[in-house]
């Protein structure tokens, strides 16, 4: 290892590395607590003191999955004896389950709108960006500054004429509707991340494409497109957060047939009182995979916040 | 690109030969790679924004539709910009607003700071401390109403627990005067993370030599920060404080979920307001022009800004 004047010595580099370490396990409990609070029955999961040390179990997830009604005995008898380990579970409660919760609906509905706008997002993305970056566009800067400016928009703004237009058109509370809503609002996003990433492919390629024959469209998708791929890559899985996360547009446009997770899952209500454990199991299957994705991105995550605008 | 030798060679060879070699004329592509990106957010973007302009100056009400629609002129506005409780909701945001960027500021910058001593396994506790900004606020903002509960909040038994208060009369989003403290905690709990990465950005992009120079010069360890760190920083600072100022703007996912506006008024910020003007009492054309004053405000300062970031820049 070389030395140098500007190298900080170790002991620094001990209490630095202690006080961010200190930092991110205070800025994780309450992550870990919403992971915990899933697998709490529910009087642990409001008893005072907190509980630390609990037996885990599943009705947080059974609950959260599963409608059921208080048994009466006659329903006991007819039903028999439970089956299944979550029959068993709800049956401790003197309960019967009397079918699936819409969770799996929302969950699926969140899945369905995600994917679909981030595939369309990125189909038009990657044409724009291409294009703003390798043609002369007229007005470029005027259009990329007006793509951006999309994003400044409070939503609850457009919100009230984007509903009275969904209703003209019968879009609201419909899969195509909010797709199509959630591809303009990342559109921005991906136009000024892909250009940036498309930018940084040395354009000689494309020209010596050209020569051997290539067509620009086929120059396009056969060198452009593989090059590319990294920063479609992570751009996508950019879009697909933000569709994921997005509540605003959600909870105003959609009520039924297409809402997604993120207003579903505030609204879990249990027997008595609010039902925590099947509030937070919610939480962690909707929360985990955006961590998984957060940890794949980790290397384009400032590009993707800013825009483009830093690339480390 | 126009004179590109490719477009030489096209422009000798026969008309059938050029078209299979070029295909469509480049002008002809950029126009269909760009235009349907537009026309979608000329739709769902401007084409909405210039009917909230419109219904701004009518009293039309979306939930009365046989109503006849007045023009009303700039009552709307006036209406607004003299209700006091429009005036307190904006109070509200902009303590949030400040409040928020402070503490951001700080601790961000603190982290990134310490980050860049580049301690063993930097990395991977970067990536730990990110993870509350990429979750969904409405979910986030749901859990911390859990984590404030009176007596069996694990916030709540925390700070009684330090300070030894009676943990049934502590309530973070009960009172008044703790409220919006307890939206301040939960925003900066998930977006410090946001202005600590650009930091480090920033942090990493100032080149060793500059400080082995200073060091040469027998410049203090504070002075160097001074002198170097903190103004080569600031213009990734701004643009931090830019995106999170625009973005607590237009707050209202992680709050409406935290606090639903309550207790009283005390934490309704203006996306939330305008949201219950709406879309709860339905005054369309009231709540338009609400809406058309956010934007301008939000686009006004912005603008400002960015003014005085480029100035920052050149410097």
């Amino acid at each position: 290892m070389s030395f140098s004047v500007t190298d900080p010595s170790r002991a620094i580099k001990w209490v630095a590395g202690a006080l961010v370490v200190g930092y991110a396990v205070i800025t994780l409990i309450p992550l870990l607590w919403i992971i915990a609070t899933g697998f709490k029955s529910p009087s642990d999961s409001i008893s005072y003191p907190p509980v630390v040390a609990f037996e885990p179990t599943l009705e947080g997830y059974v609950n959260l999955f599963t409608d059921r009604t208080r048994a009466t005995e006659k329903m006991l008898e007819e039903a028999g004896p439970p089956t299944t380990w979550y029959e068993e579970i709800t049956r401790e409660r003197g309960t019967v389950i009397s079918g699936p919760s819409r969770y799996g609906e929302r969950f699926l509905n969140s899945v369905i709108i995600g994917f679909g706008s981030t595939a369309l997002c990125m189909i038009l993305g990657t044409m724009a960006a291409y294009a703003f970056s390798r043609f002369k566009v007229p007005l470029k800067d005027d259009l990329l500054f007006f793509i951006l400016s999309t994003r400044m928009m409070p939503p609850i703004a457009v919100a009230i004429p984007i509903f009275l237009m969904f209703r003209n058109l019968g879009l609201n509370d419909t899969h195509l509707g909010m797709i199509l809503l959630y591809t303009a609002v990342n559109l921005s996003l991906s136009v000024w991340l892909l250009k940036g990433f498309i930018d940084e492919i040395p354009i000689e390629y494309e020209e010596a494409a050209l020569i051997d024959g290539y067509t620009r469209f086929q120059a396009f998708y056969k060198v452009v497109l593989p090059q590319a791929a990294t920063g479609i890559a992570s751009t996508a899985i950019f879009c697909l957060i933000f569709a994921w996360n997005e509540y605003a547009f959600a909870v105003l446009l959609t009520s039924g047939t297409a809402q997604t997770a993120p207003p579903f899952i505030p609204t879990i209500i249990g027997t008595s009182g609010k039902d925590w454990p099947a509030v937070a199991a919610g939480a962690t299957i909707f929360l985990v995979p955006v961590m998984v994705f957060t940890i794949m991105l980790r290397k384009h995550l400032l590009r993707g916040i800013t825009f483009g605008a830093v690339r480390k | 690109m126009t004179e590109s030798p490719i477009d030489k060679v096209a422009v000798k060879t026969p008309n059938g030969v050029a078209r299979h070699i070029k295909g469509l004329s480049d002008r002809t592509i950029a126009w269909i790679f760009v235009a349907p990106t537009i026309f979608l957010l000329l739709a769902v973007n401007i084409f909405p924004l210039i009917w909230t302009i419109r219904l701004s100056f009518t009293n039309f009400r979306v939930n009365r539709p046989n109503n006849d629609v007045e023009w009303v002129g700039f009552r709307n506005y006036e209406r607004i910009l003299s209700d006091p409780d429009v005036w307190a909701t904006m109070q509200a945001t902009a303590h949030f607003l400040i409040w928020t960027i402070v503490l951001q500021v700080l601790i961000g910058f603190t982290l990134a700071y310490l980050i860049n001593k580049k301690f063993k396994g930097n990395d991977m506790w970067t990536t730990i401390i990110v993870f509350p900004m990429m979750l969904s606020p409405a979910v986030v903002g749901n859990f911390w109403t859990f984590l404030y509960q009176p007596q069996i909040g694990l916030f709540n038994y925390a700070v009684t627990f330090f300070t030894g208060g009676d943990p049934a009369d502590f309530s973070m989003i009960g009172d008044v005067h703790l409220a919006p403290w307890a939206i301040v905690i939960a925003d900066t709990w998930m977006w410090t993370p946001f202005v600590m990465l650009i930091c480090l950005a920033g942090l990493r992009s100032i080149p060793d030599s500059i400080y082995e120079a200073a060091e040469c010069d027998r410049a203090s360890k504070w002075r160097q920060f001074w002198t170097i760190t903190i103004p080569m920083v600031l213009p990734f600072l701004m643009l931090a404080v830019l995106f999170r100022g625009i973005e607590n703007f237009k707050m209202f996912d992680l709050v409406v979920q935290l606090t639903g506006g309550g207790p009283g008024n005390t934490t309704t910020l203006s996306s939330i307001d305008l949201k219950r003007e709406a879309f709860e009492k339905w005054r369309t054309g009231y709540s338009s022009a609400y809406a058309v004053i956010l934007f301008v405000t939000v686009f006004g300062l912005a603008s400002i800004y960015v003014k005085a970031l480029n100035k920052v820049k050149e410097r």
